[in-house]
């Protein structure tokens, strides 16, 4: 192809160098094929720019990012001894990179780059070709005005602890620690509750194979507590963190359980003579008891239980003790206090899952007023075998099987007056718990109501066809509420479910004995905290955000901070073990570069012009910043500072600089940019 | 169209979604009033009052801030800082006499390029009908007397 060499490039020497920094600048114009030049006039503009003060040559070229728009950089690096590089092309998001290396190769430290954005932000957002020329002229006087003031940077390394902290021990949380475990690396998984296992250890059968959850989630866990890689820490709480990528130390309160763990065989004799009996909100979601001392499930791990001294006799009145008295190896302390451990890691796995939603919010479905209107967790507690009715379906009395069963879908879900998103894994617990009715109560007809059915997974359309041919019933409309007012005969004694039914375009009212509510997901109620704590942020709705949506869902923005499971969205079991299993590789991968390259755009603290208010201290969301009580100065940890800025502009001393966003070079570059904008110089007159 | 006043905005975005919302525009070819010169810098936090007012001096007609919506910040929270910021700084201006309009925050996430391009284009329709801004006669109260003029009358 007979492309344009480089040395048919227009270009016109300036004949000042380096007049007003001392500076040599060269000025690249990319005419993008015909992207731009189409609507800049970029020969013109290459011209201008030659003229201009400190630039030394101004070139225009079909395409600077091929190989000898690249060449000719370098070539002009060397040759005519430049230090300053301005290309006005495309966005820097697409190759500033490019160019930075370039400019490497000839020995010009790449933060000595500039790029003008002169395409997506010039010639393809209008037609008007005058008007964009002279934008783009405005783009490459302000770019060439801040190079000259750019400082060169080196990238900062930092070692990577190969420790990791995994927060939280449902699915996803357990998958990480036991990914990392197995590659060698150690692991300390802090669980906020006394066991591992999460929502899912609360489940009967799980979707669409219909395996019991407990016979797939049990081996894992105690896999997980008896790893020599993992470091299991229940009943615990992250209190603090500290630090940055590679070496983060955090602070975790370890509970007082009030059991001895080195003494405790895990007998459960306690439990069972433990005369104190109360309702299980937790783990039973209400259905069943527990009690003062306590496991969640037979099979909780680790194996100790935990005294809750809200409801222990002992701790209410000082009596009782009969726990103490029943242990056969002494392992009952009730003057156990609560410890703290500090931990030194090099990344972070939050897996902190996410909450159902409370399906009291939807008041005409009638949750907690009409008795047998059920939600979703409470089924399934109900249905699981070594649930509160040992897997008998019955109503609130505990006795009478439904013969009609109502499931209402999207409860808090896809409804603008609570979550707009679609929580994912209720159309499929919805089918499961249509086909677990025809399973316990074969003569039982089974009422589905959804907007949807969001079967989208493998072999999960496939579930939903052998769901409708067992003869369930499928009525398309959102319930519009769900009474015990009955209007006619056959209602009597029944709940009504008032729903429009819109494949037949006719209000309908189906008596049932039973409604279950698929209450979605939400994020948990501290997730914002939980957030500010390690240094993340949260979407509206609560959930953690991730670096990109699609092409880097478990890191976040925080350098060493990864999500993941259904902290970061509504998610079901084999998303969230997949995203276990990626953070556990993405952090395989840093513990296996040791150092870690990191982008030098830091602020730094000048200590003579630091007056110590400490106004810089609390604007930054990373606790980047220490005062020095002694010397009454405040100091930027670096490898924490992500480069925001927010202290740099905040400083009244202006003692912060933030490393390639320097005042200096922003000012600048305001005064280039608006190169044409001046009012001519007017003075002021005194009155006569 | 011919004598139409072509008022300067200047526009700080944020690295993350503004300056990527413009991109997106771009892109997607959404045309726009080709009035907004852009400054990258990495948060709306970075954005000092000092910025606002050097661009303003220096003879933009107004200054557009956009970053991240509430929540989404890239930084947690910058864009919250940027807007208390905002918020005083936007009653300093009123005392100056500028008005409201030449100074505007957004907030565009980085999918929202036609939001970006039409609030560009919103705030270059209102700037038309303010005028140009002249800082130094309005802010600063110099008579427009040009140096040579008054040389002229010395010298004479």
């Amino acid at each position: 192809m007979n492309a344009e060499t480089p040395d048919r490039a227009r270009h016109a020497h300036h004949a000042t160098p380096g007049a007003e920094h001392g500076e040599r600048v060269g000025v690249y114009v990319c005419h993008c094929g015909h992207n731009i030049a189409n609507t800049v006039a970029v020969e013109e503009v290459a011209e201008w720019a030659g003229q201009q003060p400190n630039v030394i040559v101004a070139r225009d070229y079909k395409f600077m990012c091929s190989s000898l728009g690249q060449e000719l950089i370098e070539q002009d690096i060397q040759q005519l001894g430049l230090n300053r590089v301005v290309v006005a092309a495309c966005s820097p998001h697409m190759h500033e990179k490019t160019f930075r290396t370039a400019c490497q190769r000839a020995g010009l430290n790449p933060y000595l780059f500039e790029m003008a954005n002169i395409r997506e932000m010039g010639s393809w957002a209008t037609d008007d070709r005058e008007a964009a020329t002279q934008k783009a002229k405005a783009q490459v006087k302000g770019a060439v005005d801040r190079a000259v003031r750019q400082q060169p940077l080196e990238p900062l390394y930092v070692d990577i602890n190969p420790n990791t902290l995994v927060v939280g021990g449902g699915i996803a949380g357990l998958t990480a620690a036991l990914e990392l475990a197995n590659a060698g690396y150690h692991v300390y998984l802090v669980e906020r509750d006394s066991s591992i296992g999460g929502h899912m250890a609360k489940l009967d059968k799980t979707f669409p194979t219909l395996d019991c959850a407990a016979c797939i989630l049990t081996p894992k866990m105690v896999d997980v507590a008896n790893h020599p890689n993992i470091t299991l820490l229940t009943w615990s709480e992250v209190l603090s963190v500290h630090g940055y990528v590679g070496n983060f130390t955090v602070r975790v309160r370890k509970k007082a359980r009030f059991i001895n763990e080195e003494l405790c065989t895990g007998c459960g004799t306690c439990v069972e003579k433990c005369p104190v009996r109360i309702i299980d909100q937790n783990f039973e979601v209400g259905l069943g008891y527990r009690k003062a001392v306590y496991r969640n499930f037979p099979q909780a791990v680790p194996k100790y239980p935990v005294i809750d001294t809200e409801h222990c006799t002992f701790f209410q009145r000082g009596k009782c003790r009969a726990c103490e008295i029943v242990c056969p190896t002494d392992a009952i302390d009730f003057n156990q206090k609560d410890t703290f451990v500090d931990l030194e890691v090099g990344n972070i796995i939050l897996a902190t899952g996410y909450e159902q939603f409370d399906a009291r919010r939807v008041s005409q479905y009638g949750y907690g007023r009409l008795a047998n209107v059920f939600t979703s967790m409470e089924f399934e507690r109900m249905v699981n075998a070594a649930g509160p009715t040992a897997g008998r379906v019955v109503l609130r009395d505990g006795v009478t099987v439904p013969r009609r069963v109502g499931i209402i879908h999207c409860v808090g879900s896809r409804d603008k007056n609570h979550h707009e998103y679609c929580s994912r894994a209720c159309c499929m617990a919805a089918l499961k718990f249509a086909h677990l009715v025809h399973e316990r109560v074969p003569e039982a007809e089974v009422f589905n109501f959804y907007i949807d059915i969001r079967a989208s997974g493998k072999h999960y359309e496939e579930f939903y066809h052998r769901v409708l041919a067992e003869g369930t019933h499928f009525i398309r409309g959102r319930v519009a509420e769900v009474t015990d007012a009955a209007r006619g005969p056959g209602e009597e004694g029944q709940l009504i479910i008032q729903v429009e039914d819109t494949l037949i375009g006719k209000q309908r009212r189906i008596p049932v004995d039973m409604v279950i509510l698929m209450a979605g997901m939400e994020s948990r109620k501290d997730a914002r905290q939980v957030a500010a704590l390690f240094g993340l942020g949260c979407d509206y709705d609560g959930w953690f955000t991730e670096r990109h949506a699609k092409l880097d869902p478990v890191v976040t923005m925080t350098e060493g901070i990864l999500v993941a499971g259904a902290c970061q969205g509504p998610k079901a079991i084999p998303e969230s073990v997949a995203q276990g299993s990626a953070a556990a590789a993405r952090v395989a991968g840093m513990i296996g570069q040791r150092v870690m390259k990191m982008e030098p755009v830091r602020a730094s603290i000048d200590a003579s012009s630091c007056s110590g208010c400490r106004i810089c201290n609390n604007l930054c969301p990373y606790h980047a910043i220490t005062f020095h009580e002694d010397r009454k100065v405040s100091e930027v940890i670096t490898a924490l500072c992500q480069g925001c800025g927010a202290c740099v502009a905040a400083c009244p001393s202006a003692a912060i600089s933030g490393a390639h966003f320097t005042r200096d070079q922003v000012l600048a570059q305001i005064e280039g940019i608006l190169w044409d904008a001046r009012q001519p110089e007017v003075l002021w007159l005194e009155p006569q | 169209m011919e004598n139409e006043f072509q008022p300067i905005i200047v526009g700080f975005l944020c690295n993350w979604c503004s300056y990527r919302a413009a991109d997106l525009a771009g892109t997607a070819r959404v045309h726009y009033a080709p009035t907004m010169r852009p400054i990258r810098v990495m948060c709306t936090a970075r954005v000092e009052p000092e910025f606002v007012l050097k661009a303003l001096r220096e003879g933009a007609d107004g200054v557009l801030i956009a970053g991240c919506h509430p929540g989404e910040c890239h930084y947690v929270e910058g864009n919250i800082k940027a807007l208390r910021r905002f918020t005083l700084l936007k009653a300093m201006l009123r005392q100056f006499g500028v008005e409201e309009e030449r100074v505007q925050l957004v907030w565009a996430a980085a999918s929202e390029g036609k939001q970006l391009a039409e609030a560009v284009d919103r705030m270059t329709e209102q700037l038309r009908a303010l005028g140009p801004l002249r800082w130094r006669q309005r802010v600063l109260g110099e008579q427009p007397v040009a140096r040579h003029a008054l040389e002229v009358e010395v010298g004479g």
